[in-house]
């Protein structure tokens, strides 16, 4: 009986880690499919993402989507199922640029911007910082009334509340 | 009515020539009579708008009253249009949005114009260059896109109707508001370009546009965030930005104008980035006529762009004109634009200003990179290429985060330079509470080590609280200073703070806002949706609701039919709300529209569309998004409004203290 019973605890284990194993394939593809879905632009002109097109009778959306889970279901690998859309339709149906040849200037360049900008802003600091304060050759030279006025000015200016 | 409109487009034209030339004359060539010639040239500035006004009025006249012998009226209304929409043909369409944005800018004309006697000098300056962009507009409206012009062949008997997408109340307020803010930056470009011209000493333009500036940016705000509400409830995809290029339009400058309004006090405050700020503002401009361009050019396609036309032609030689008489006028002056002071330390409120500068210049700079790559690929492989979502997600989301990151750290920055004491005193209880925020919302079970945009998710609420805290802290201090000087209570000593210093005070509102909204954007990452065919008692889940289809038909109406469910949602065993999806079928347009039906709480969205039907089963099919967080961007908006419009009250007059020996010296006194 106590054999018997292992035997039952051991194939309902083995079914349900089947079970599991199915669905977390289910579940890995379907995350694909939305996945792969999400680099695709319909190309019905209304500017959205494949998964995310809702125009009724839409004459592209759900043609693409079909052949978006036949590419997935003969096996292809993600690279060929965008790569079979960019022959199909042209390389604006994907939804960003790609990171080979020329596109992939356009992730370079905000980075390079960023960084060149950055660089500049210190240098422009550094430079402002050492900039000597042009004093007189005798020393220091009296200050007028108007002058003193612009320096109250200006500490009204950094001091008010 | 058509005559009417046409005749006073033509005079208008005729006028603002003569606004500018004789402007121009009365100030280029000053000699005994001068000044008559330039009052002259106001009043024919007046009189522009006077005129473009009669224009606007005749063309909503002939909405109204449905006269389709004006093609512009055939193309955009129709007989059963609702009244509200009847007004919005006057921006909906090529023509109709060109007078609008030139009767805005003949409004502001007039506004500054009635005004010249703050300083008549640099206020004739502005005109004439107000002038000169109103000649480029009126040149449009009589020669490239008349929106009088008549229809050939026989009268129809009805419009074709306003694309279906405008017909929804937000359409009515929210383009004027976006053109405000488009329109209102001619103001303080005309001032900036016109102290240049004079070699104006001092900062007095600054003084004198800074309410234009920020009631500018506010309209603009406005506009950006009605445009992203409209979108959200319009548009059906369940989200409110798509970085489509005339979203992107409106907000480059934006993020030009933004920084403007910071950089803007180092020169008051210090004397400073004089050639900066000047050509901020140039910059900030120039992208308001661009963003026009970009929408009515059709170099890029949008959901929003206007049919594409020979306009852009205009707008391009027109940029290339500002671009180089700005760029003439700053070689021949430049010397005055040399800054006062120099800076003193890195650790300072100045050096914090040019970083954020720098973050929003590059912010912008990225958004036009993206928007305009996929031209540069047409130049460049000969083919063109999506520039969408992801790219700009990517790139933008670590740009924002810096800013935010400074958004904290800046104001509590002193003037000149800032002590590592200091520094420590006031970021210590804010960084901890941040740190605090991170780990109680890891411990709830948020995993940014799962996904980038979790992790983004997470740095955004962590940065939003210590600027939170920093804002709060803020007042709190400046209030006890106020408390203990006045005896009153710390509320109403704060309040008194914020009436002493609007600007600074309406500033960290306007912050407070911002990180609101962030804490909204944050949401995104964790953003669901499921769709499902649903009839009868049919039932979805997602998230904590089940909904159940408890009906779904069919309506005919004068303007549109429709197809819609009657969706009970269910939280548990408890039904809380039910809602009504919609697909409608605009009859003079032939054209289709959802109208997706929200149920909304501070914690999430539920955001459900009407798909359309399954053909097969006649049933609907209903797709359902839950949304985090959205309330939070609708109420931050509100809160910056409300900010924008505290920083625009007046100063009180600061109490004056006899005795300065017993005054105690406050703590915040670094200035904004």
């Amino acid at each position: 009986m106590r054999r018997m019973s292992n035997l039952r605890r051991t194939v309902s284990a083995g079914v349900l880690c089947l079970f599991v194993i199915v669905l977390m394939g289910a579940s890995d593809e379907d995350a694909r499919f939305s996945q792969l879905g999400h680099k695709l632009m319909c190309v019905c002109s209304c500017n959205q993402v494949l998964l995310e097109c809702n125009h009724v009778g839409c004459p592209y959306s759900d043609r693409m989507r079909g052949e978006l889970a036949a590419s997935m279901e003969r096996g292809d690998s993600d690279d060929l199922v965008l790569q079979s859309f960019v022959q199909k339709y042209g390389p604006t149906v994907l939804i960003a640029p790609t990171t080979k040849g020329f596109n992939r200037l356009a992730w370079i360049m905000p980075y390079l911007a960023l960084v060149l900008g950055l660089t500049t802003v210190v240098l422009i600091v550094r430079a402002w910082k050492m900039r000597p304060l042009a004093m007189p050759a005798g020393g220091i030279a009296p200050i007028s009334g108007a002058e003193l006025d612009h320096f109250r000015e200006q500490a009204r200016k950094d001091t008010e509340v | 009515m058509a005559q009417i409109g046409s005749f006073a487009l033509l005079l208008a034209l005729a006028l603002s020539a003569y606004s500018f030339l004789a402007g121009l004359l009365a100030l280029a060539f000053p000699r005994p009579g001068s000044e008559r010639l330039g009052e002259t040239a106001r009043r024919a500035g007046i009189a522009t708008f006077a005129l473009v006004f009669l224009a606007a009025l005749v063309l909503v006249i002939c909405a109204f009253s449905d006269d389709f012998s004006i093609a512009y009226i055939f193309h955009h209304s129709n007989r059963d249009l609702p009244i509200p929409y009847k007004f919005a043909v006057l921006w909906s369409g090529q023509e109709g949005s060109l007078l609008f944005w030139s009767l805005l800018l003949g409004a502001y004309g007039l506004v500054l114009r009635l005004r010249h006697k703050t300083d008549v000098r640099l206020f004739a300056h502005a005109s004439v260059i107000i002038a000169a962009v109103q000649i480029f507009f009126l040149l449009l409206l009589n020669f490239a896109a008349h929106p009088f012009a008549i229809m050939q062949g026989a009268l129809p008997a009805d419009g074709n109707g306003l694309n279906p997408l405008l017909q929804y109340p937000e359409m009515v307020i929210h383009p004027p508001m976006l053109y405000l803010g488009y329109v209102g930056f001619t103001v303080p470009f005309a001032f900036a370009l016109g102290a240049l011209i004079m070699k104006y000493p001092g900062e007095k333009w600054i003084h004198i546009t800074r309410r234009w500036t920020m009631v500018t940016w506010g309209f603009l705000t406005c506009g950006v965030f009605l445009g992203a509400h409209w979108a959200y409830s319009v548009l059906g995809w369940g989200g409110y930005w798509g970085w489509d290029p005339v979203e992107n339009a409106s907000f480059m400058p934006w993020l030009t104008g933004t920084a403007f309004l910071h950089s803007v006090m180092m020169q008051e405050k210090r004397g400073m980035l004089k050639t900066w700020n000047m050509w901020l503002i140039f910059t900030t401009f120039g992208l308001s006529i661009f963003g026009t361009f970009l929408t009515r050019s059709g170099v890029v396609s949008s959901v929003h762009a206007f049919a594409q036309s020979s306009i852009g032609t205009w707008f391009v030689v027109f940029l290339i004109v500002i671009f180089a008489v700005c760029l003439v006028f700053y070689i021949l002056n430049r010397s005055e634009l040399r800054s006062e002071h120099k800076l003193e330390s890195l650790v300072s409120r100045e050096s914090s200003f040019l970083f954020n500068n720098l973050l929003f210049v590059i912010a912008c700079f990225t958004v036009l990179w993206g928007t305009l790559f996929p031209i540069l690929s047409e130049w460049v492989q000969n083919h063109k290429i999506t520039v969408g979502p992801p790219f700009f997600n990517r790139v933008m989301i670590p740009l924002a985060l810096l800013i935010l990151l400074l958004t904290a750290v800046g104001p509590l920055l002193a003037w000149r330079k800032t002590s590592l004491a200091s520094l420590k005193r006031n970021f210590l209880w804010p960084s901890l509470g941040a740190l605090a925020t991170g780990v109680v919302l890891v411990a709830l079970g948020f995993r940014p080590w799962k996904d980038i945009s979790y992790l983004y998710s997470l740095v955004t609420i962590m940065l939003s609280v210590l600027v939170a805290l920093t804002v709060i802290s803020e007042f709190v201090r400046g209030g006890r200073v106020i408390a203990q000087k006045t005896g009153q209570g710390l509320f109403a000593s704060m309040v008194h703070l914020t009436h002493r210093n609007t600007r600074r005070y309406g500033g960290y509102i306007v912050h407070f806002g911002v990180i609101v909204i962030m804490i909204g954007f944050a949401g995104a990452a964790f953003n669901q949706d499921k769709e499902q065919e649903m009839g009868f008692g049919d039932k979805m889940a997602i998230g904590p609701y089940t909904l159940v289809c408890q009906s779904y038909t069919q309506e005919d109406k004068p303007n549109y039919g429709s197809e819609w469910a009657i969706i009970n949602v269910f939280k548990g065993d408890k039904q809380i709300t039910t809602l009504y999806p919609e697909r409608r079928f605009y009859k003079a347009s032939q054209q289709t529209s959802t109208m997706p039906s929200v149920h909304s709480t501070m914690k999430e969205d539920l955001y459900l569309v009407y798909e359309g039907q399954n053909n097969d089963t006649g049933r609907p099919i209903i797709k359902a998004h839950l949304n985090p967080l959205v309330t939070w961007i609708w109420v931050g908006v509100w809160i910056m409004i409300m900010g924008t419009i505290v920083a625009l009250i007046p100063n009180a007059v600061p109490v004056r203290v006899t005795a300065p020996a017993r005054v105690q010296v406050a703590p915040v006194s670094v200035g904004d």
